[in-house]
């Protein structure tokens, strides 16, 4: 049933449809930086008590160039994290995010460093748009001690202050107030930057959500919550959890925007439509109609509650990677085989990142007990003899 | 230290215990300087004067059992005398309005903390001083304005959160566990959340079950939190500041019964340190270890006990979470027996981890097993008779010295 739905709408925007056709009057420009390229989107935005933004996005050849090669960074590291898990150098959970790029990289287009970002736990690779390295990235999925958290966070706890990234979140939803709370420190000290706080459809009927949007309504945060809605959560299909799964429309009074989270330009487009928009008038609500190959995590096979027709079907029509791929060739920026080239450059990247990582030793026994509290104004943990403790381990 | 001493000439014929002193003291207490006063930093720290009911109480006469919020009393305040006097409520807010002065990142989020004043009156007059965006008044929702208050937190702002009553703060539980006490280790470091979550918490005056909660059992096992409890006046103003200073997640635990305690506190600012207990009483036979509200039901039982010949040692613990094990060890290497007085119930209260700490550091100064006094493992009955003997009374401890010194 859903499978259907996503399916149509992927053949809304096929091929013959007008995304390939350039529409600026300067075609078949080199890559030069000057150039300007209208891009149209796959769909028009859908808006909820807001008028949408314009289908036309401008690009740049360089910026086309970049996108493509920072999913494809993206999803070569994701595939790259199913082997390693599956020869279990990463263990527990491991949420996978292929498929999703698009909203990653759209987003930081769109936006600032020190704007904020804050996800749950499907954030490896919003990690990684954020100026996170591959190295510490994997070196934290197999905790080693160079790892963005130390090893001591896991899969699910990427964290970098230094580019505004909140993490990294297990329990969902939980995340959306704390975002909100970013957002009213983003207000609090006048920055006038936003901070986009992330969820899935699944996250999306979670109570303090609602809670966390009434109070930034009436506070007027910067604040935008963003639906990455790849319509399962987990095993269950959003049209089983959700009365409304209409999630862009469910602020009620805060306006909504629904997104083809698979074309990463519609992604820029309404990021930097939304980050006006909450900076002048408070909190908005994006949803980006998106998809995960993987299933929720590499414990679930993903295809017991989906079928393969559809993730393929998915992979055909709406891949953002060849979405982009294709643009570029339209557009001649550059051959086929240079983009070729690119993947088998990120690919060696990739490795030599794990090979790295494999030779980063595990945190020492003494960390277990660090940054548990942080040292400051008359913190001290004294033991009976008023030394610190240290522990040591059998 | 001059201390009154006469002989105990009460008919009771309570078998003294061998020791030297058998006397009473009356009228002003001295607290006895924590030894570590001058660790602290630049703040000053000064002793302040806790107050008794003087008066003998007459022998078979029952104790009172509301031993509560009793009002500094007989000794005349001379005018001379430094320090001002105020309320529980009023040194709290006092603190928290020098520590907004002081710091432009501090602000302050609950119910009705703003234009109502609070419900127990801790941010009066606040919201007027520092405007709308410092003192913010929330919708009822708990979860998310304790997120919103660590979010804020985790960039550097350093929010107080106020829970109403500190049982409805179990609605945030999910954010006080995961976010606030372990993103600081997951994130290898990365954040500081310096959060102050505070609010009144215990056994009321027929409040009803679920507004006389102890949190302080659900909230100890929080790995990164740090929480202390305020009893007096004096400790309630200095744990609030030093809880909006430290770059540490803070539960402060008010009662809500002792908002109306009356103390002359120091004019000049201080701050306490947040891992340190406080002697109330020094005494050689026993050690007492009691925090809140049970600290006046201790000392109200420890009159008795000095009729009777007893000498106790009483400790406010005030830091519930890491024990002060240095004071308390002290106390023990010199008593050897120790009575825990809590509010807690039975059940994985903080009296079931402090005995723990005890028999784990100090088993062998240990003359005696340790008497651990708590609240029944029952919801409080609305009824007033029924509630009163859901906590622990001053004739229980009492009887409990009693049995220990025997």
């Amino acid at each position: 049933m859903a499978s259907s739905s996503l399916l149509r709408r992927a053949i809304s925007s096929a091929p013959s449809s007008s995304f390939l056709r350039p529409i600026s009057a300067r075609l078949f420009s080199s890559s030069s930086d000057e150039t300007v390229l209208s891009i149209e989107t796959s769909v028009p935005f859908t808006g909820h008590k807001i008028e949408p933004p314009s289908r036309i996005v401008e690009t740049s050849p360089k910026e086309l160039l970049s996108f493509f090669h920072d999913m494809a960074l993206m999803r070569r590291m994701e595939i790259a994290a199913d082997s390693l898990y599956k020869a279990k150098l990463i263990r527990g959970f491991c949420h996978l995010y292929d498929g999703q790029e698009a909203v990653a990289v759209g987003m930081e287009a769109a936006i600032t460093k020190a704007d904020g970002i804050i996800t749950a736990y499907r954030d490896h690779c919003i990690f990684l748009g954020r100026g996170g390295t591959l190295v510490e990235a994997f070196a934290e999925l197999m905790g080693r001690k160079a790892g963005c958290s130390n090893g001591k966070g896991g899969s699910m706890h990427f964290y970098k202050k230094d580019s505004r990234f909140y993490g990294g979140h297990g329990i969902v939803g939980a995340q959306v107030p704390l975002g909100c709370g970013v957002a009213f420190a983003q207000k609090y000290n006048k920055e006038g930057a936003v901070t986009f706080a992330l969820y899935g459809d699944g996250a999306a009927n979670q109570g303090q959500l609602f809670e966390a949007l009434n109070i930034s309504a009436l506070w007027d945060l910067p604040a935008i919550l963003v639906c990455e809605n790849n319509h399962y959560g987990m095993g269950t299909a959003e049209w089983r959890a959700a009365k409304s799964p209409s999630y862009y429309k469910r602020g009620d009074y805060v306006p909504g925007l629904k997104v083809d989270g698979m074309d990463a330009f519609a992604v820029k487009q309404a990021c930097k439509f939304a980050k006006e928009h909450a900076l002048a008038n408070g909190p908005i609500i994006l949803e980006m109609d998106t998809y995960r190959y993987h299933g929720h995590s590499m414990s679930d096979p993903g295809s017991t509650y989906r079928t393969r027709d559809e993730i393929s079907g998915i992979r055909q029509e709406r891949d953002p990677i060849e979405r982009i791929r294709k643009l570029i060739l339209a557009h001649d920026i550059a051959p086929a085989s240079e983009l070729k080239d690119t993947e088998k450059e990120i690919r060696k990247q990739v490795d030599d990142a794990i090979a790295q990582a494999k030779e980063c030793p595990m945190p020492d026994e003494s960390e277990l007990f660090t940054n548990v509290y942080a040292k400051g104004y008359g913190v001290e943990s004294f033991g009976p003899d008023r030394k610190e403790i240290r522990a040591t381990l059998p | 230290m001059a201390s009154l001493q006469m002989a105990a000439l009460l008919s009771a014929p309570s078998t003294p215990v061998a020791c030297d002193r058998v006397g009473v003291r009356v009228g002003t207490v001295r607290l006895a300087a924590s030894p570590s006063t001058a660790r602290n930093g630049g703040a000053l720290v000064v002793r302040s004067e806790a107050t008794v009911h003087g008066g003998l109480p007459a022998r078979g006469v029952n104790l009172i059992t509301h031993a509560v919020a009793e009002k500094a009393a007989a000794t005349n305040a001379t005018d001379s005398k430094p320090g001002h006097e105020v309320l529980l409520f009023e040194a709290l807010m006092e603190g928290l309005d020098e520590e907004m002065e002081r710091d432009p990142t501090v602000c302050v989020i609950g119910e009705d903390v703003g234009h109502y004043g609070g419900s127990y009156k801790v941010t009066k007059g606040l919201a007027t001083k520092y405007g709308d965006l410092r003192v913010l008044d929330t919708p009822i929702a708990e979860n998310s304005f304790t997120g919103m208050g660590i979010g804020a937190a985790m960039t550097g702002l350093r929010p107080v959160v106020e829970g109403m009553n500190m049982g409805f703060l179990l609605l945030a539980y999910n954010q006080i566990s995961n976010n606030c006490g372990m993103l600081h280790y997951t994130s290898g470091g990365q954040f500081k959340i310096p959060i102050v979550i505070r609010g009144p918490g215990g056994v009321g005056r027929q409040l009803g079950a679920e507004h006389s909660q102890r949190l302080e059992s659900y909230f100890q096992s929080i790995p990164g939190i740090q929480m202390v409890a305020c009893s007096t006046p004096y400790n309630a103003k200095g744990l609030m500041k030093a809880a909006i200073r430290s770059e540490n997640p803070v539960v402060l635990f008010e009662h809500v019964l002792l908002y109306n305690l009356k103390e002359r506190i120091p004019d000049e600012e201080y701050v306490l340190s947040l891992e340190e207990a406080e002697m109330v009483r020094p005494g050689e036979h026993v050690t007492i270890l009691t925090y809140s509200r049970m600290r006046y039901h201790v000392m109200q039982a420890a009159k008795t006990l000095v009729n009777k010949g007893y000498d106790p040692e009483v400790i406010d613990i005030r830091s519930l979470k890491p024990f002060d094990l240095h004071t308390i060890g002290n106390s023990i290497k010199k008593t050897h027996r120790v009575l825990i007085v809590e509010e807690c119930m039975r059940t994985g209260g903080i009296g079931a981890s402090l005995r723990a700490a005890i028999i784990d550091n100090f088993w062998d100064y240990l003359d005696g097993p340790i008497i651990c006094l708590s609240s029944q493992d029952v919801p409080t009955p609305y009824a007033g008779t029924l509630e009163d003997w859901t906590v622990v009374q001053p004739a229980q401890i009492v009887a409990a010295v009693e049995q220990l010194c025997k």
